[in-house]
């Protein structure tokens, strides 16, 4: 089924018997109170995952979530309730439950009046959703997967492999009457492997998609580069040494390694945090917090990004926010609450990990753009430090700044060259004081793979980073050889 | 809606019978059945005022089918009998597509309990509380921080939770059994100022019992005084030194050391612990211990994910490592038996995890362990994900006191501490008394002797 075949604004009209004047009922219902704005979340999600180990593909796994859920905005507090049966009865129970925040109301207000739709991007439209690929060709592809990595070296001990693929469908119905839907299609493919041989056992990793057809890892065999990847990693840990301890000069590689931008800057700068005086960027923007080589933007709206977005979770369309420009902070990542409460514009940020979720302000796609440099000369100008080629998970505290990300793939620098592979290493530096530390930027911007998931107050959602090479002058690293 | 009223008319056990008889007249040879109803509301204020209020309703089913030993599993929450039966059918198609794994199967039945523990999981009485009380309980604690000390100058407001749920568990080998669970949190995120500087820092309390909860005004008070004992840190100079962990860090130790203990991490030689049974991991003194059974725990439960008894057993007794922890399916493939720890989502397939888990107290005060130290660090938080249980190599953000002769100098952050879990492990000098749930993993204060400091 292509998307464009799902009408994501008659769906959840047909399915469940529902109407638009059911909608506006129901924000009536939330309205009743001396409330600001009020709103109604559809959520129709399937998934199926697939996934190989000890060369069988052996655990599969699909599942349907649906629910609505009904959103009540009073000043700074709001009311939600949800429930995983959509009806009407039900959507006004939820209505009532999510206007007890709201004070008793004085006089009456005019109805509301849904059915204006919200002009969105169109930045996903497929011809086959990943989802109906049938389960047999992803089991074979990953069959032929386990054999590829086996054959790349015989070190090479245990492989597991996954296709992860969703659809997802909403519908907002607001009580400025607007509605907006969207089609969400998802997929991933993760290769993990393990090797033994130095007498230690490593893992290398690679994974990557984004919101595309499957045919993406099948086009000139593209899923030979995440084979080819995850061996090669993990046959090279095989070597590495102990990480040193201490602060020194880390070049970061282009890509993923962009995790930096998401944990220094990209909390910090969004709406919720800043609004409460919470974030060590609160009140800075127009402040020079990075160096004049730095300009970091977020941009839901790349075509197929894992990230990207038409609409965000409350129905405004996704933008490109400039955040620091030439080292000076310029923008915050806004939800509708947020950007009303801060009188600032909205972003598109508002997002959420499902029905059963309020949304946040949540970063999209973050990257920073290029520089002039050549990826050789700045690993060429560092007599000692670290290159970090590769990352897993990060974190960060957002009210001092503090933040972690750490390497899974890194090398040290001596005399301008990388010579011996290290083992694994967590960096830690404060946000607003790293980026005024990028002494040199690359000009090979380079975009993730399409694997972010980032985590926030117990919400998940998919997001993108990226990064040209950088070179920061001190970053704490975190090794055991000090 | 109370719980009682949920379970009026299409009750959770008629429901997965009628799956489990649909799935075996679709050519299913085995399969189980799970139900989930749920209902929670939290509330939270900030600055005294309401910030928000959420309520919500859950009902879903979950199944595994095997068509002899290819197997799928899903879970849906659209329960209507045609949109069920549908669903089911494309459940066996897709196991159909499954490899024939000779490791898979159905738990063996002698491992289903006889008898159903009473755990007193659920709290009848108090159930899912109203708005009004959740939101006084949240405005105590927060109020309790406010005024906690004059540093404390701003917040993130105060969150109370409250949650009730009911498993019900079905198998084509006869078994089915059903339990209810309730949960109550509160938890108070307190910013504290000073010099231009900030810190946040919070305290929480959870329980099965809304009378366990410790009281908000306690929740709020210790919030604060961990948000202003932050303020002033700096950054130390790189060194190795003896390293604290707190109660609440150690705890996260323990996780890491139990989850490289698990079933599926051993068979696919992802852990550090691989090939470590019945050998010294750790230092004489250390005693670990997964206990689904303890009455009213917050990781208790009657039975495991695949309907396995559940019962009490130690990973490490003195420094020596016992058991996994397993379900049937890693048991059959490493040649063991399962250790009932199958855990699972409704939709997944169950995999093995710890229950109640925690370390054994030693003798030490958590003073007298602090008065050991000449110069070292208490880490009291750690952040980041940079603990890799194939090589157990170490690395993690942390904040923490500076301790010197044997007293709390000064407090310190921006640093990370390094090493590895099985020389971390090895190198645990001291445990402390201070022993006492607070979650459903629980550790003492924990010394080790030496490990890398990274700072400036």
């Amino acid at each position: 089924m292509a998307n464009e075949l799902i009408q994501p604004d008659k769906f959840f009209l047909n399915r469940f018997g529902l109407s638009e004047r059911a909608f506006e009922k129901v924000l009536d219902t939330a309205l009743e109170r001396r409330a600001d704005y009020a709103d109604i979340y559809f959520e129709w999600r399937s998934n199926e995952s697939i996934n190989l180990e000890d060369s069988m593909v052996n655990r599969t796994a699909k599942s349907v979530n649906q629910g609505c859920g009904v959103r009540v905005c009073a000043q700074e507090r709001t009311g939600y309730a949800y429930s995983d049966e959509i009806t009407v009865d039900r959507m006004r129970l939820a209505a009532q439950t999510a206007r007890m925040i709201a004070e008793q109301s004085a006089g009456g207000r005019q109805p509301v009046t849904v059915g204006q739709p919200v002009d969105r991007h169109d930045l996903y439209a497929l011809s086959t959703l990943p989802l109906e690929v049938e389960a047999s060709k992803k089991v074979a592809l990953l069959e032929e997967i386990d054999r590829a990595a086996r054959a790349y070296d015989p070190r090479i001990k245990n492989v597991m492999a996954s296709v992860a693929t969703e659809t997802k469908i909403v519908l907002m119905a607001t009580s400025e009457g607007k509605l907006a839907a969207d089609v969400q299609p998802l997929c991933r493919l993760n290769v993990t492997v393990i090797a033994e041989g130095n007498g230690t056992r490593q893992m290398g990793f690679f994974g990557g998609g984004g919101r595309l057809e499957y045919d993406y890892f099948l086009d000139g065999e593209r899923w030979r580069e995440f084979v080819r990847e995850a061996a090669r990693q993990a046959i090279v840990n095989l070597e590495a040494v102990d990480a040193p301890a201490g602060e020194m000069v880390v070049v970061l590689g282009p890509g993923w390694p962009g995790i930096l931008l998401h944990e220094a800057i990209g909390h910090g700068l969004e709406g919720d945090f800043n609004r409460k005086g919470a974030s060590a960027f609160s009140g800075r923007i127009g402040e020079q917090v990075a160096s004049p080589l730095c300009t970091v933007v977020d941009d839901g709206t790349l075509a197929h990004r894992r990230g990207s977005l038409n609409v965000d979770d409350e129905g405004t369309p996704t933008s490109r926010t400039v955040l620091i420009e030439r080292g000076i902070l310029r923008g915050y990542l806004q939800d509708r609450l947020n950007a009303r409460l801060m009188n600032m514009p909205l972003t598109g940020n508002g997002r959420r990990e499902s029905f059963a979720h309020m949304p946040m302000p949540r970063m999209t796609n973050t990257f920073m753009l290029a520089g002039d440099s050549a990826p050789e000369d700045i690993i060429r100008s560092v007599d000692r430090g670290i290159y970090a080629a590769s990352f897993g998970g990060g974190q960060v505290d957002i009210t001092n700044g503090k933040f972690v990300f750490s390497a899974s793939e890194a090398y040290l620098i001596e005399n301008g060259r990388l010579t011996r592979p290290i083992k694994g290493a967590t960096l830690i530096g404060n946000g607003p004081e790293v980026l005024r530390r990028v002494s040199m930027v690359g000009c090979d911007l380079q975009l993730d793979a399409g694997i972010g998931t980032c985590g926030k107050d117990g919400q998940s959602v998919p997001v993108g980073v990226g990064l040209p090479t950088i070179k920061i002058d001190a970053i704490t690293v975190g090794g055991t050889h000090a | 809606m109370t719980p009682r009223e949920l379970a009026d008319g299409d009750s959770d056990l008629s429901l997965a019978q009628w799956a489990l008889e649909r799935a075996r007249a679709r050519g299913a040879t085995a399969v189980e059945v799970l139900t989930s109803t749920a209902e929670a509301l939290s509330a939270g204020v900030r600055l005294g005022e309401v910030e928000k209020l959420k309520s919500s309703r859950e009902r879903r089913i979950g199944l595994r089918v095997f068509v002899e030993r290819s197997s799928a599993c899903a879970s849906t929450a659209e329960l209507s009998r045609d949109g069920l039966d549908r669903f089911i059918e494309e459940t066996i198609a897709l196991a159909r597509v499954t490899a024939r794994d000779p490791w898979s199967g159905l738990p063996p039945a002698q491992l289903h309990p006889r008898e159903i523990p009473q755990l007193n999981l659920a709290d009848s009485e108090h159930g899912v509380v109203g708005a009004e009380r959740a939101l006084d309980m949240a405005r105590r604690a927060e109020r309790a921080a406010l005024s906690s000390n004059p540093a404390i100058t701003n917040s993130e407001g105060a969150e109370f939770h409250s949650g009730w749920h009911r498993l019900t568990f079905l198998n084509s080998q006869g078994f089915g059994a059903s339990y209810e669970a309730t949960s109550y949190s509160l938890v108070a995120t307190p910013i504290a100022q000073a010099n231009g500087s900030m810190q946040r820092d919070y305290w929480y309390t959870a329980a099965r019992r809304y009378d366990q909860l410790q009281e908000p005004e306690e929740v709020g008070l210790i919030a604060g005084q961990r948000a202003r004992r932050r303020l002033g840190a700096r950054k130390i100079r790189t060194t190795k030194a003896p390293v604290v962990f707190d109660p609440e860090m150690g705890a996260g130790l323990i996780s890491a050391v139990a989850a490289a203990a698990c079933g599926h991490a051993l068979y696919a030689g992802a852990s550090f612990l691989k090939d470590k049974l019945g050998t010294q991991i750790a230092a004489p003194q250390v005693e670990l211990i997964d206990d689904p059974t303890i009455v009213g725990g917050l990781g208790s439960r009657p039975f495991d994910g695949e309907g396995a008894a559940a019962y009490r057993k130690a990973l490490i007794t003195n420094g020596e490592l016992k058991t996994y922890l397993l379900d049937s399916y890693s048991a059959r493939k490493l040649g063991l038996a399962s250790t009932g720890n199958a855990a699972r989502g409704i939709g997944g397939p169950p995999s093995a995890a710890p229950t109640n888990l925690y370390l054994a107290p030693g003798y030490e005060s958590p003073e007298q362990i602090i008065r050991s130290v000449e110069k070292g660090l208490l880490v009291t938080e750690l952040i980041g994900f940079g603990i890799n249980l194939v090589t157990g190599d170490y690395s993690r953000g942390a904040a923490g006191f500076w301790i010197e002769g044997g007293e709390i100098a000064y407090p310190v952050e921006e640093i990370t501490i390094a090493g590895n879990l099985s020389q971390m492990m090895r190198d645990i000098v001291m445990i402390g008394n201070d022993l006492h749930w607070r979650s459903w993993v629980a550790a003492p204060s924990i010394k080790i002797a030496e490990m890398t400091i990274a700072g400036a």
